[in-house]
């Protein structure tokens, strides 16, 4: 009797001892503050449904470095103000090591401060660069910068001839930091800005606003938002008899947008990262492998199509999975400098090249411009 | 601003107009027969894009459209048979509170079920480019889709409630509950019944309009508070004034565009709000004596 007994003491003991071997790799906590509802859900969802996805593959193979990664994500509904209040209770109550997002500049640059002062890895996927641009310790962006997309723009209007512009922007945080460069960047590339516009991002109809761009005799629209709106403006464009070509900035880079639009779509003229065309990209690109694992395993999975903001997303998570890695380490000071010396990561943005004094890490050729042809993303003049 | 111009803007002026118009409708309906405000009017209206989107999926058009109105509007019948119908004459507070939680839960709901990615009806006629040209002015199509389907309402709803048994029931509800159920109507199904109606015109509404504006899990909430602000303008309860300050307002809105910055457009109209509710707080076209004899 007390044999049998004593066997199970031990077993019991060595079960508690193989319990707490598994329990020293603690989990990684990662928080993520995204829009996943709201008026910029267009971005939110994808990159919670994105970081979702990944968590739970990385921890099919057994964690990062033995670390499984435990992701909290909060939504903040496109909010600055509950964005802040999450990015304090990711740090203080869940001690994350990394906070990926927010989904949009505005919050982003609400909570920079928050996260420097926590001493916390900030991901951000949002575009605007005023994020990266002064360089803070602890905040870093995936999507590439607003000011290559806006050079990217000006070189093919410059291309075809085209100087006085009409200009509209949507009154979002990625609006109003793409006004301040486009307006910044216009006369130092010959481009005349004849009138411009702010429009609401619950906005149902924008044929005012263009009858005033058309009017003051437009040769071009450039629209620079990242909201649902965007639409608007190439359909009520188009409807007005605008017959001039329509430039879209880097956050028109959803599906979903072309199809609001519908036939108002084609032909419009963007810069954007090379997700939306990877079927016509060459087997030789450096980024095709990963961009054709993330859209097929996106796309299986939540039978829609990936965008290129659930790429930054991808390239969030899986920039930190790569500098915890390096770092060997779950230290915020050590995965922190890893991110920072970081080179020649392929993300689905680009090839990432980190340093002290660039936080994004993303060139002008992380760009490709792309048009619209049937309901669909190509490559421009391809 | 050349003739052209100043005409352009009014036609947007009239797509905007015609939008916030039929959503004040609806307010006046319910308000009409029950004295409150349904602050969840707007749900209704993304409750009938939502579903005629998806209904069109499997069906025609023309036929998306009617099952999603009567989808709509069984959606209403219940909402007021559920929340509000066992109430005990409740006060105006409380009906506020009501409707404002049931616009929540129905937005919950249609997030749940529909996700949070935007939605179109197809173009009635044509696609999003089309548009025809009449004197220099750019129409798409769909305006005169929205303006046609919604003047028809408005007369058909005029007739409804002067020539019809069952308007003229609900007429008699509003304009006296007690001395209505006297005479042998039921009050309570007078106000299920303008729950009903409301619904049904709300959900139409959504569906003419989703090819121009969209429709979103909450894009009933902007449209509730500009209808708001129209059927206070145009007078509480007054459904042909309602549709007059629906144009008032998006021409004033139009306007505003050319000479503020787009941005200021809701700006405006909460100030127009804001202006008649202190100096003529029965609206531009109600009477002063029938407020004043109203509840509230």
């Amino acid at each position: 009797m007390r044999g049998k007994s004593g066997v199970i003491i031990g077993i019991m003991a060595l079960a508690l001892f193989l319990g707490a071997g598994a329990q020293a790799a603690e989990p990684i906590r990662v928080g993520a503050i995204l829009a996943v509802t709201g008026p910029a859900s267009f971005l939110g969802g994808p990159e919670a449904r994105t970081l979702e996805m990944l968590a739970e593959e990385v921890n099919a193979k057994g964690g990062i470095n033995g670390h499984k990664v435990e992701l909290f994500i909060m939504d903040s509904e496109g909010k600055p103000e509950k964005a802040v209040s999450f990015a304090k209770q990711l740090i203080e109550e869940k001690k994350v090591l990394a906070i990926l997002g927010p989904s949009q500049s505005g919050e982003t640059m609400q909570i920079k401060g928050i996260a420097e002062e926590g001493k916390t890895i900030l991901l951000s996927c949002a575009a605007a660069e005023v994020i990266v641009n002064p360089v803070a310790k602890w905040v870093f962006k995936t999507p590439q910068k607003d000011s290559d997309a806006i050079l990217w723009i000006f070189g093919q209007m410059k291309k075809m001839k085209i100087s006085k512009i009409g200009f509209l922007s949507g009154n979002d945080g990625f609006g109003q930091a793409g006004k301040g460069q486009v307006e910044k960047l216009a006369p130092e590339n010959g481009i005349t800005i004849l009138a411009s516009d702010v429009y609401d991002k619950a906005a149902s109809d924008l044929t005012a606003e263009v009858t005033k761009l058309k009017a003051a005799g437009a040769e071009a629209i450039l629209n620079w938002s990242i909201v649902p709106a965007q639409s608007i403006v190439i359909k009520n464009a188009r409807q007005i008899g605008f017959k001039g070509p329509i430039f879209q900035s880097h956050g028109f880079g959803n599906i979903k947008y072309v199809e609001a639009a519908g036939e108002a779509a084609e032909g419009v003229i963007f810069p954007a990262g090379r997700l939306l065309v990877v079927d016509v990209l060459p087997d030789s690109h450096p980024q095709k492998a990963i961009l054709v694992k993330y859209k097929n395993e996106y796309e299986k999975k939540y039978k829609e199509d990936a965008s290129t903001f659930g790429g930054h997303a991808w390239d969030a998570f899986m920039i930190l999975a790569k500098a915890i890695e390096k770092a060997g380490s779950t230290d915020k000071e050590k995965v922190r400098d890893a991110i920072e010396n970081l080179k020649g990561f392929v993300g689905t943005g680009g090839v990432f090249n980190f340093s002290a004094a660039d936080h994004n890490g993303l060139g002008h050729d992380a760009f490709e411009l792309q048009t619209v042809k049937k309901g669909k993303f190509a490559l421009y003049g391809k | 601003m050349n003739i052209e111009l100043f005409l352009q803007y009014v036609v947007a002026g009239i797509t905007y107009g015609t939008i916030y118009g039929i959503v004040a409708i609806g307010f006046n309906i319910i308000y009409n027969t029950t004295g409150i405000i349904n602050f969840a009017q707007g749900e209704f209206v993304m409750l009938g894009g939502m579903a005629a989107v998806t209904f069109s999926r499997f069906l025609p058009l023309p036929a998306a459209i009617l099952v999603a109105v009567l989808v709509t509007t069984a959606i209403g019948a219940l909402i007021e048979i559920l929340f509000i119908r066992w109430l005990h004459r409740p006060s105006v507070l409380r009906m506020i509170v009501i409707t404002i939680g049931l616009s929540i839960l129905i937005r919950e709901v249609a997030l749940h079920i529909w996700g949070e990615s935007v939605r179109a009806l197809p173009y009635f006629t044509g696609t999003s480019v089309t548009s025809f040209r009449l004197g220099g002015v750019y129409i798409s199509p769909q305006v005169l889709w929205v303006v046609g389907i919604s003047t028809v309402v408005v007369a058909s709803l005029g007739g409804f409630f002067r020539y019809t048994l069952l308007g003229m029931q609900m007429r008699a509800c509003a304009a006296n509950r007690d001395a209505a159920r006297l005479c042998g109507i039921s009050a309570k199904n007078m106000v299920t019944f303008s729950f009903m109606l409301s619904a049904a015109i709300g959900a139409l509404g959504g569906c003419i309009v989703s090819p121009i504006t969209y429709v979103q899990y909450d894009s009933g909430v902007p449209l509730a508070i500009k209808g708001f602000t129209v059927a206070i303008l145009g007078g509480l309860g007054n459904s042909l004034a309602s549709a007059g300050a629906g144009m008032l307002l998006g021409i004033l809105e139009a306007f505003s565009i050319s000479l503020l910055p787009a941005a200021y457009k809701d700006a405006i109209s909460v100030a127009i709000l804001l202006v008649i509710l202190f100096a003529r707080p029965s609206g531009l076209f109600g009477s002063t004596e029938v407020t004043r004899l109203k509840e509230f």
